[in-house]
């Protein structure tokens, strides 16, 4: 096949991009400039969109032996993945940018354009399996599994996707890229989100969404207990950094319980408050097997990295709803609920949407 | 591989290639004293002479340098610092919007670091310069411009420059004018003296010599502060040990690109006017980008509508056709061209455009080669162009 590998610089995609080649695939490298300004990215071996990545993505086409260009996808990106961060935060919700990243910029208008090109498919390094059998499946490294933020993609968008890398763990490809003379093998993992320079978030935030002061209530009594300057910048479940005034009559830590933009408070209380045993989700994705018209038994993730529980997911129309076999903390309007079949072979993406509650 | 980019480099003629291996093969500091140092001596004279003898310049006006880049940077930043220094009300650089980065950046930089003050002349929808706009500036900062600086032809619209008109208007100033002829020697008749140029950049690997050496033609009687500073060579312009092999390939590929230059101009012209031709034919819409007729012989430049640029270079290059979009950012993504902006284009025209640029090795197969692949691909590029990420 003519296939496009997206080449970030790191070490995954550029093993990812070996393998196609060394699989038969006509490959192409591409890098894709998502930073209008790539000084105000992430900058050295933390990075993803400097121009030391870019750099670095050529010297690894140059050693694979492929052609390499750079798109520039910075207005694209900035678009559907900045302003819906800043867009999201401000209406009460906690997104993940990395998984618009795949929904918008990787698997949509890179794809779109290298289909258009003549290419077949899109090749990039993340941790994941996608058989023969067309199924997303948990990489076999279950600490650097990406299935998560891969699970917003189509039934379309799958068959144009080939992850090279799910089969192995990340010591393995930085072995394998040591072994083909890639110099990025010891290139640290990037952190974080790449267009966050300094990782304050609050602070990027703040620059984009202005102060805000408001109110820190108490769930139970209503009462004032804090200040804050926008209640955009919190997250569902978060402990730290709430700076209350008085402390909780029962003496123990509160938390973020809700998010609300029109009143621009944020409600704080005990952490069982916190507990969630339904999720109710939109935009539903199914592409694990047929759209079920039953509910379906299953286990969910809720957040990257999250705990995964077992639960029965319903799909109506437009609608997820998961019931959860026991409670979850910290369940974030704006993340994903990814539904898992679980499997030896490695858990089966069965779907996921995107949680209003 | 069809080759359709000399304009960014081009193979090193035979002759010069042969000329640097002999002359690699002997050890000799041009500066040292005894008999080997004298013999490397003698090749960079007799290359300074040769250089001087077929640009019009006499030896002594000929600077080696590192190539066009530094050429660049030497004249404009030692022309301002040497003119400054002696009068410091004239701290005004007067430019071109098309120039090459190699003037644009060292003009911004004068600007940003050296508190100069700049006067950026217009081009027409061809990319030519007005001899008028050049006077109107400098009756407009009298006593105030320390330099003026224009290229003689355009790297990427191939459109050439009245540079001795220019080059008059400025004498009547008394004003110094630098000129980049990087791209004009070998492909236009260059000369030096007859121009009335005060400073004249060119370099070796856009004519058959090597990269990593050229020269810059200063006049006499024209102050420029050193860039580079160190064991005083080349008249205490540009120290550095003289790079004798690369000028001795450097002379000889300048000796032979212009004693060729009319030969070379007829042929390489025909070519192009065949590609511009079925080019036109091939993709009716196609705008072709610069004067029609008066322009660089190997230089055929477009806009492909309702394309963008890189898409068509990368699905030529997977034909095995090379050429260019262009100016490139350090990131290499494909910014929109300032040449075609200046020229009046918007921003979708100069992200559509490609430059075709023919040379000493380019033969009708270029041609074929390239008018067998751009329809389809023009048609991709088009589809890919085309869309919109469903939102």
């Amino acid at each position: 096949m003519k296939v496009l590998a997206a080449m970030s610089g790191g070490v995954d995609s550029a093993v990812a991009a070996a393998r196609a080649v060394a699989a038969g695939h006509d490959v192409t490298g591409v890098h894709l400039a998502l930073a209008r300004n790539p000084q105000t990215y992430r900058t050295g071996a933390r990075g993803c969109c400097t121009l030391e990545d870019s750099r670095d993505a050529r010297r690894a086409a140059d050693v694979i032996g492929i052609p390499f260009y750079v798109w520039d996808m910075a207005d694209r990106f900035h678009e559907d993945v900045v302003d819906d961060f800043v867009a999201e935060y401000a209406a009460g919700r906690t997104p993940n940018p990395c998984l618009r990243c795949n929904e918008k910029i990787k698997f949509a208008a890179v794809l779109d354009r290298a289909v258009a090109l003549g290419f077949d498919a899109v090749v990039t390094g993340h941790h994941a399996r996608l058989g023969p059998d067309g199924l997303l499946r948990r990489s076999v490294d279950i600490a650097k599994d990406q299935s998560y933020v891969l699970a917003v993609l189509t039934r379309e968008q799958l068959d144009r996707s080939i992850f090279p890398l799910g089969d192995s763990t990340k010591a393995q490809v930085r072995a394998e890229a040591a072994e083909r003379g890639l110099a990025v093998a010891d290139k640290p993992d990037s952190h974080d989100i790449c267009f966050i320079a300094d990782g304050d978030t609050r602070g990027f935030l703040a620059g984009r969404l202005g102060e805000a002061p408001g109110d820190v209530v108490d769930a139970s009594t209503g009462a004032v207990v804090g200040s804050h300057s926008g209640a955009y910048a919190y997250t569902v479940g978060q402990r730290r950094g709430l700076h209350l005034d008085r402390p909780a009559a029962d003496g123990r830590p509160r938390y973020v319980l809700s998010i609300t933009p029109k009143t621009n408070t944020v409600t704080v209380g005990p952490a069982e408050a916190l507990e969630v045993s339904e999720v109710r989700a939109v935009r539903p994705v199914w592409t694990g097997d047929a759209r079920p018209d039953a509910p379906v038994e299953c286990e969910v993730q809720l957040r990257a990295h999250g705990d995964v529980v077992p639960a029965t997911v319903a799909l109506d129309g437009d609608l997820l709803h998961a019931e959860l076999r026991r409670p979850v903390r910290g369940v974030a309007a704006g993340q994903a609920v990814v539904a898992y079949r679980s499997d030896p072979a490695g858990d089966v993406v069965l779907g996921s949407a995107t949680i209003t509650g | 591989m069809a080759y359709l980019d000399h304009a960014a480099t081009t193979p090193m003629l035979d002759e010069a290639l042969e000329a640097y291996v002999a002359t690699a093969r002997e050890v000799g500091n041009a500066s040292s004293l005894h008999a080997a140092g004298r013999r490397a001596r003698r090749r960079v004279e007799e290359s300074r002479e040769k250089v001087a003898a077929v640009l019009g310049a006499r030896p002594s006006e000929v600077i080696f340098t590192g190539g066009g880049t530094e050429s660049d940077n030497l004249a404009v930043k030692g022309i301002f610092w040497a003119r400054r220094g002696a009068a410091p009300g004239r701290r005004r650089v007067v430019s071109s919007a098309v120039e090459h980065h190699a003037v644009l950046d060292a003009v911004d930089w004068l600007v940003e670091h050296e508190g100069a003050e700049v006067g950026w002349l217009p081009v027409d929808a061809a990319g030519r310069l007005d001899p008028e706009d050049l006077r109107a500036e400098l009756a407009a900062h009298t006593d105030r411009v320390a330099v003026v600086t224009a290229m003689w032809a355009n790297n990427e619209a191939g459109t050439i420059q009245p540079v001795a008109e220019l080059a008059a208007v400025a004498a009547e100033h008394g004003v110094p004018f630098h000129t980049d002829a990087i791209q004009a020697v070998g492909q236009v008749p260059v000369d030096f003296g007859a121009s009335g140029v005060a400073a004249l950049t060119v370099t070796g690997h856009k004519l058959g010599g090597p990269t990593g050496v050229g020269a810059l033609l200063l006049a006499r009687d024209v102050p420029a502060t050193p860039l580079l500073h160190g064991g005083g060579q080349e008249r205490d312009i540009r120290s550095g040990t003289l790079d004798t092999a690369g000028i001795v390939a450097f002379a000889v590929a300048v000796e032979t690109a212009v004693k060729g230059q009319q030969e070379y101009a007829a042929r390489v012209a025909a070519l192009r006017d065949d590609l511009v031709e079925r080019v036109r034919r091939a993709v009716p819409e196609v705008i072709y980008n610069g004067d029609p007729t008066d322009r660089l012989p190997g230089n055929a430049h477009f806009s492909f509508p309702g394309c963008e640029g890189d898409a068509l270079l990368l699905l030529l290059d997977a034909q095995g056709i090379a050429c260019s979009t262009g100016s490139a950012c350090s990131a290499g993504v494909a910014q929109p061209s300032h040449v075609l902006l200046a020229m009046g284009a918007d921003d979708d025209r100069a992200r559509s455009s490609l430059r075709f640029t023919l040379g000493h090795t380019s033969t009708q197969a270029d041609v074929d080669a390239l008018i067998a692949a751009l329809p389809a691909a023009v048609d991709r590029a088009r589809r890919a162009a085309a869309l919109r990420t469903p939102r």
